[in-house]
């Protein structure tokens, strides 16, 4: 029987205020300019904004305080994620959240308890899960798994492992006797040029391949069964939520850019924004970024209250994904030939809203997915 | 509340009136014989009667003093049972907020209670034959002779046209002033009047339901101006934010018979395609879905606009595009239906094989009256690109 559709949508003081001060924040310390400046760097982001951000406790806010985070829980992380977006700013939250998400659902109390105090208090994690066939499906790992004993043998290769340079920790997709489950790896544990550094099409993104063979894994470092199955999902869900969310600040971004930009230029004696040609279309990115955000405050509200989110986050990443697409692909052509320029941040966001496209499925990926959740 | 619901649910079982055995209308602008007329009227005093209707109007008025809620769970309850709409919608959703929200105390008097009962049937008296979204170039003249104004000229679209009682009517003053928005006035007129003359329009459907109106040396008395002489822009602006939903105020009940992409998902169900039920093509799916998002897109924004913390940046952006989104997706959704029907997509209301008696065909031609009645998209298009994102005038 297909679901119905809710229409929950809750936001609370707290992450009201969170909105604020992350809106501010990275209005501040994340200019154009900054971003540029990033390109060009090794590790892509500026260690003392997100050392300010740990120190806001926003590494940690989604860690229960049992485990020395702030026990915001997951919705609160959009707060952030959505002006982190819009200024294209870059830090290893978004990989530290899904590490963070994948231990709680998944891990034991051990492990929980070994690895969230050090995240809440600044060390970055990061998830390794896809690899070179390009499948968004989570379950299907070709890297393996084997048993040495009391030990384990990890073997595989991972790619879109993002922020790996400066994680510290790994939790990384494989498949154990035909079954998926994940290894928690350190970095310490990581042979000498196992890491090489992908070209992807976002340059503020950090995204590696990461190639091992034969990694001793100790049996309290492995997370298998349903456990590995609830873990998978949780990333998921996280990922499809903070991408979500990062994109409809992405489309506000880009937006503003474009109306900034149709309000100054002229052409034939007249501002190219009083043509309808561009009006009506920036109209419809307007349109497109408001059922985006919709959609991800109401994905989060369903998380928050521990409601069954799936079909919600799938509807988010689909209407968020396609929509910054077109707002990136409208910036460049009604920038003209500026737009065509690497000087124009039109491509920024395009660049982004193409990652972000097709990280964790793209919009038909998960209309199917949805198709099979609403419609059988 | 639980227990009102409750109520409200069983008085509809109850007192639902019959399946007509005429085409029902699909809005109040779709509404051309007399049959169609006083089923609904007849099923719009009933409501009222019961109490379900205008709850949150003022009670000295003819409404019920109750809190939106109340209202909220009987419109919910009249969409789950689709009875019929309430056919008075001029009246409902323009006329009446806006004569509750700067009306004299004599004009509220006099007009509420009959608006809620479908006594006073009111019509819509903006657009002009010449000038079809650009109100603001209304030529239709008013000229004060004594106690009395003189009207001369026409309006088109007017729905109900045949069976109003009273316009809400923007005619030109003054066609002297500083500006054309300045010359116009705003008057709640009466159609009983000599020199009023109503001819029935007919639509793509082939059915009827729009006049126009002409005005011949009509004359009305001087109070039927609302505000003063000059304000009559200001006042059609603020009775088309009530049409555009930005306002609230609205008495309640249904004002059309409502389409959404659950009902094209079970078409899918009973539409075949290639001799497999359409609902297991691939592409098709796609495209449901497609529809279905934007949908609870939609259904979301509307719960988002309660919550100010998550409108800060543009407060208007969900209401002023909500007209625009909702029409235009009514109208996608309309073609896409009639596609699901393969070959028989071709066929109209009236033909034996017609799926669901054309329904889709003929809510497809009707949708055009949304995309384009009370400013088309084109134009809804340029007041949220200029007053929302504050994009130049063209």
């Amino acid at each position: 029987m297909p679901q119905t559709l809710k229409n929950t949508m809750t936001f609370s003081d707290e992450q009201s205020m969170l909105l604020d001060t992350a809106t501010g924040f990275f209005r501040d310390k994340s200019t154009s300019a900054d971003v540029r400046n990033l390109i060009d760097s090794a590790r892509g982001y500026d260690d003392a904004v997100w050392q300010e951000m740990v120190a806001l406790g926003w590494s940690g806010l989604a860690i229960p305080e049992d485990f020395g985070g702030s026990g915001l829980g997951l919705a609160a992380a959009v707060a952030i994620a959505e002006p982190m977006g819009r200024h294209l700013a870059a830090s290893p939250f978004l990989s530290t959240q899904l590490f963070v998400q994948g231990v709680l659902a998944g891990g034991s109390d051990e492990q929980k308890g070994q690895y969230l105090p050090a995240v809440a208090e600044g060390s970055v994690g990061t998830v390794a899960l896809f690899e070179e066939d390009g499948n968004w499906d989570l379950l299907s790992a070709q890297a393996q798994l084997k048993v040495a004993g009391d030990r384990f043998t990890l073997t595989g290769v991972k790619t879109f492992v993002t922020d790996a340079e400066v994680a510290t920790h790994y939790l990384v997709a494989a498949t154990l006797a035909g079954e998926p489950a994940l290894a928690i790896i350190a970095e310490s544990e990581l042979p000498a040029a196992a890491l090489s550094r992908e070209t992807v099409i976002d340059e503020t993104r950090r995204s590696y391949r990461l190639a091992i063979d034969a990694v001793d894994v100790a049996g309290t470092s492995v997370i298998r069964g349903d456990q590995a199955r609830k873990a998978l999902a949780a990333i998921r869900d996280a990922a499809l939520l903070l991408i979500s969310a990062e994109s409809a600040g992405g489309i506000a971004g880009v937006l503003e850019v474009i109306v900034e930009y149709l309000n100054t230029r002229s052409a034939f004696g007249r501002k190219i924004g009083s043509y309808q040609g561009l009006k009506h279309p920036t109209v419809d990115i307007l349109i497109g970024l408001e059922r985006a955000r919709s959609h991800v405050y109401h994905a989060a509200s369903l998380l928050d209250a521990g409601e069954d989110a799936e079909a919600a986050l799938r509807m988010a990443k689909a209407e968020a994904s396609s929509s910054y697409a077109f707002a990136g692909d409208r910036a460049i052509q009604f920038h003209g030939g500026f737009g065509f320029t690497y000087e124009c941040d039109a491509q920024l966001y395009l660049r982004r809203a193409l990652w972000s496209q097709y990280a964790f499925g793209d919009a038909a990926h998960h209309r199917k997915h949805l198709a099979a959740l609403l419609l059988d | 509340m639980d227990e009102f619901r409750a109520e409200v649910a069983a008085w509809l079982r109850e007192n639902r009136p019959p399946e007509p055995d005429f085409l029902m209308p699909e809005s109040f602008m779709e509404v051309g014989t007399d049959a169609q007329f006083n089923y609904l009227r007849d099923w719009q005093r009933r409501v009222f009667e019961a109490g379900y209707l205008g709850m949150t109007w003022p009670k000295e008025y003819g409404g019920g003093g109750q809190p939106q809620v109340m209202q909220d769970i009987v419109n919910i309850e009249m969409a789950r049972q689709n009875v019929p709409f309430m056919p008075n919608t001029i009246g409902l959703n323009w006329a009446g907020p806006l004569i509750l929200a700067i009306g004299t105390e004599a004009e509220k008097q006099k007009y509420i209670r009959g608006i809620l009962s479908a006594e006073d049937i009111w019509c819509q008296g903006f657009s002009e034959p010449d000038n079809g979204s650009d109100l603001a170039a209304a030529s239709t003249r008013a000229v004060r002779d004594g106690d009395e104004y003189v009207l001369n000229g026409s309006k088109i679209w007017t729905s109900l046209g045949t069976y109003a009682k009273y316009m809400i009517l923007l005619a030109r003053t003054n066609p002297d002033a500083a500006s054309r928005y300045a010359g116009l006035s705003y008057f709640l007129a009466p159609m009983d009047v000599a020199g009023v003359e109503v001819q029935p329009i007919r639509k793509i459907t082939g059915e009827y339901g729009f006049t126009q109106t002409f005005f011949r040396d009509a004359r009305v008395p001087v109070d039927c101006l609302m505000g003063k002489e000059g304000e009559g822009w200001k006042i059609a602006m603020q009775t088309l934010t009530f049409e555009r939903g930005a306002s609230g105020g609205q008495a309640g009940g249904l004002s059309m018979v409502a389409v959404s992409a659950a009902d094209v998902v079970e078409l899918a169900r009973s539409a075949m395609r290639d001799g497999r039920p359409a609902i297991e093509d691939p592409l098709i799916r796609d495209q449901l879905i497609g529809f279905l998002v934007e949908e609870q897109g939609d259904r979301l924004c509307g719960a988002r606009a309660r919550i100010p913390a998550l409108c800060s940046e543009r407060p208007g952006a969900i209401p002023m595009s909500g007209k625009l989104r909702g029409t235009e997706f009514r109208r996608r959704l309309c073609q896409f239906a009639i596609s699901l029907q393969g070959a028989n997509g071709a066929r109209w209301v009236g033909d034996a094989h017609a799926y669901a008696d054309g329904l889709w065909q003929r809510s497809y031609f009707n949708a055009f009256s949304a995309t384009i009645g009370g400013g088309t998209s084109q134009v809804q298009a340029n007041i949220v690109g200029e007053r929302v994102l504050g994009l130049p005038k063209d």
